[in-house]
């Protein structure tokens, strides 16, 4: 009766746990152990914290739609909050500072998010710049913040959690690592839950979500919080796990570009889209270094290296807006697929 | 009691819980039967002197409407006539300028659109409006919103409530699957398949929440004749089925005399005729408005 056309792609892939179950092997069992101490300082820390800030925003922007240019606002908050959390609290286990600054991001997060409910696009993106620029202003403002450090630099505190200290690249690796994965399997569970469906059904349609009876403020807030939420712990492994400083001159309106940048390339509203961004945009400026060495010696100093990097990911971007809009998460989906019609072919 | 068998097939009940719990405890009373022989017969959806106007355009002026409980209720007229303005009238997307809809009793100068799940209404819309970017199944599942009672946190530990709500909306979504002949495409992307079967999805979709009135918005606009007949036939199964009530705009005036219970013609915003299909074809103010038209201009049918 119906005319179901069967040669069309399908697009729910098989096994769902075995690649990421593999990924975290690998990850906790075989990298530490032939890592050099630069892929830990140079890659992977700042590779988990962005991956961690891409999942956050990907969840506001690719799941429920909602264009936001304050992520780095958020993980300016979930820093300082953790350091002062753990400054001012006695005895507050670090584990508890990070998830109350959590919190704290989302707060704020939920504040610049009431906009939404009024505001669509890029009128909404403008008034999250709101965020940006507020928090950064306060946070250099008030000096209580950094505990009225006269440089605005602050150490992080050292990772311990239940007395056994994270130390060194490979001790805050493994603490970054835990935590971005606990928070992952999270943001899994949610985008497959009725209210992943919701935030959906928001972006995709918001007066048929009223419709069938979607709580369309209530999810968009939620959105915010809980994306500001992952945001901000992004922060605290920013600023905990990789630089070891917490200032709010590294939490610029470029970090929030570069996040948006790791969700576009990578993928919105997928899970594995914001690691695949994130690892083409911190390794990528890696490679273009070594590469202009090797090609061009000395004339390739860091000065023509910054402009060429820009350069090179400005028309990267495009290129990806362009030929795949769907990221390198779909770009990897059908690169599978086409390899497995090739196998059976054959 | 009717109604409540034949909704077996989906495992749940027409009414809203405290309307079923009445219904129940009324078979059981003899007074309780004229009460529910009065309820039968009363109006599911009352419309009464509905105007509206967009800026100085006049869109609908004082249209009446009355849905009887069980009935497929057909609205035609030629294009701008006004007819998706009354559905979105009733759906609470636009407010009328004045008149009132009663909705199972009670009145509403607007209807709260977020509340209309829970009123028991669910529509359909003129131009697609699924969720590209769910799989069928999900956007179906999602028709089933509103009775979601679980917090985000409870879903994401999956115990309990949320995971009871979870399997049930699943069960529900993949019966209703079935019974639209939809089962093997639940996977896909709504967003990838082709015109008429995400209409068949959106019906699906607004079926999964189990409404008393089901408000379809052109749902055979822009398909082929067998998809219109199919279609037709999934309406009729619905009502007879389901025992839903169903409000249905549609161009096609062939398929609409043989599916209707009663049409009502809107012309330039007011009601020009309402009754049985027959008396339809038999009114002379209908055949100039609309079907002279159509048949001076056999090829270009539904200008």
């Amino acid at each position: 009766m119906s005319d179901v056309t069967t040669d069309l792609p399908s697009y729910r892939s098989l096994p769902g746990w075995a690649a990421p179950l593999a990924v975290l092997a690998v990850a906790y069992g075989a990298v530490p152990f032939w890592g050099t101490s630069y892929l830990f300082e140079a890659i992977l820390l700042p590779f988990l914290a962005l991956s961690l800030a891409g999942l956050g925003l990907n969840i506001l922007t690719g799941y429920a739609g909602q264009v936001s240019l304050g992520s780095a606002a958020f993980m300016a908050v979930g820093a300082f909050a953790a350091f002062n959390f753990n400054l001012r609290i006695d005895s507050l286990p670090l584990i508890a500072s990070i998830v109350l600054a959590g919190f704290a991001a989302a707060a704020i997060g939920l504040v610049f998010g009431l906009p939404s409910l009024r505001l669509k696009g890029f009128y909404l993106a403008v008034s999250t710049l709101a965020a940006q620029f507020f928090v950064q202003w306060a946070l250099t403002k008030f000096s209580w913040f950094s505990n009225d450090s006269a440089s605005g630099v602050i150490d992080a505190p050292p990772l311990a959690i239940a007395g056994f200290v994270f130390e060194g690249p490979i001790g805050r690796y493994y603490f970054a690592l835990t935590v971005v994965s606990v928070l992952t399997f999270i943001a899994y569970r949610l985008v497959n839950s009725q209210t992943g469906r919701n935030f959906i059904a928001v972006r995709d349609n918001e007066t048929a979500a009223r419709i069938i009876g979607v709580p369309v403020l209530t999810t968009k807030l939620l959105a915010f919080a809980i994306s500001s939420f992952i945001i901000g712990v992004a922060g605290v492994l920013w600023a905990f796990a990789y630089l070891r400083t917490v200032e709010p001159a590294g939490f610029n309106l470029d970090r929030s570009f570069q996040i948006l940048f790791i969700v576009i390339i990578g993928g919105l509203a997928s899970i594995r889209g914001a690691f695949f961004g994130a690892a083409l945009i911190v390794v990528f400026p890696l490679l273009l270094s070594r590469l202009g060495a090797f090609l061009f010696g000395d004339v390739f100093d860091s000065g023509v290296l910054d402009m060429t990097q820009r350069i090179v990911l400005g028309a990267l971007i495009i290129l990806f807006l362009v030929l795949e809009p769907d990221g390198l998460a779909a770009l990897c989906d059908r690169t599978r697929k086409r390899i497995g019609t090739a196998l059976r072919q054959s | 009691m009717n109604a409540t068998h034949a909704f077996a097939g989906l495992g749940a009940t027409p009414f809203p819980p405290d309307i079923q719990d009445h219904l129940a405890g009324l078979n059981f009373e003899a007074a309780g039967a004229e009460k529910r022989k009065q309820e039968a017969e009363s109006p599911v959806l009352e419309l009464s002197g509905i105007s509206l106007s967009f800026g100085g355009v006049a869109a609908l002026s004082d249209v009446d409407l009355s849905v009887r409980r069980g009935e497929i209720r057909s609205i035609i007229g030629p294009n701008g006539a006004g007819k998706s303005s009354l559905i979105n009238v009733i759906s609470g997307v636009y407010r009328p300028d004045r008149g009132e809809v009663q909705i199972a009793g009670k009145r509403y100068a607007q209807v709260p659109t977020q509340k209309l799940a829970r009123l028991g209404l669910a529509r359909t819309f003129q131009n697609l409006a699924l969720f590209k970017g769910l799989s069928v199944l999900d956007n179906v599942v999602s028709g089933r919103a509103h009775t979601f009672r679980s917090t985000f946190l409870g879903q994401i530990a999956g115990l309990g409530r949320s995971r009871r709500e979870e399997t049930d909306a699943r069960d529900r979504a993949s019966r209703v699957l079935e019974f639209l002949h939809l089962s093997d495409l639940s996977d896909r992307l709504a967003g990838t398949l082709p015109y008429g079967l995400q209409k068949r999805v959106e019906l699906a979709r607004a079926l999964v929440a189990e409404p008393d009135l089901l408000l379809l918005d052109e749902p055979m606009a822009g398909m082929t004749a067998t998809e219109k007949d199919e279609m037709a036939g999934f309406v009729s199964g619905v009502r007879d089925q389901y025992g839903t009530t169903v409000v249905l705009i549609e161009h096609d005036i062939g398929v609409v005399m043989g599916l209707s219970d009663r049409i009502a013609v809107l012309d330039y915003g007011r009601k020009i005729a309402d009754g049985t299909p027959d008396e339809i074809q038999r009114d002379q103010r209908v055949i100039d408005a609309y079907l002279g038209v159509a048949a001076e201009n056999e090829d270009g049918e539904g200008i």
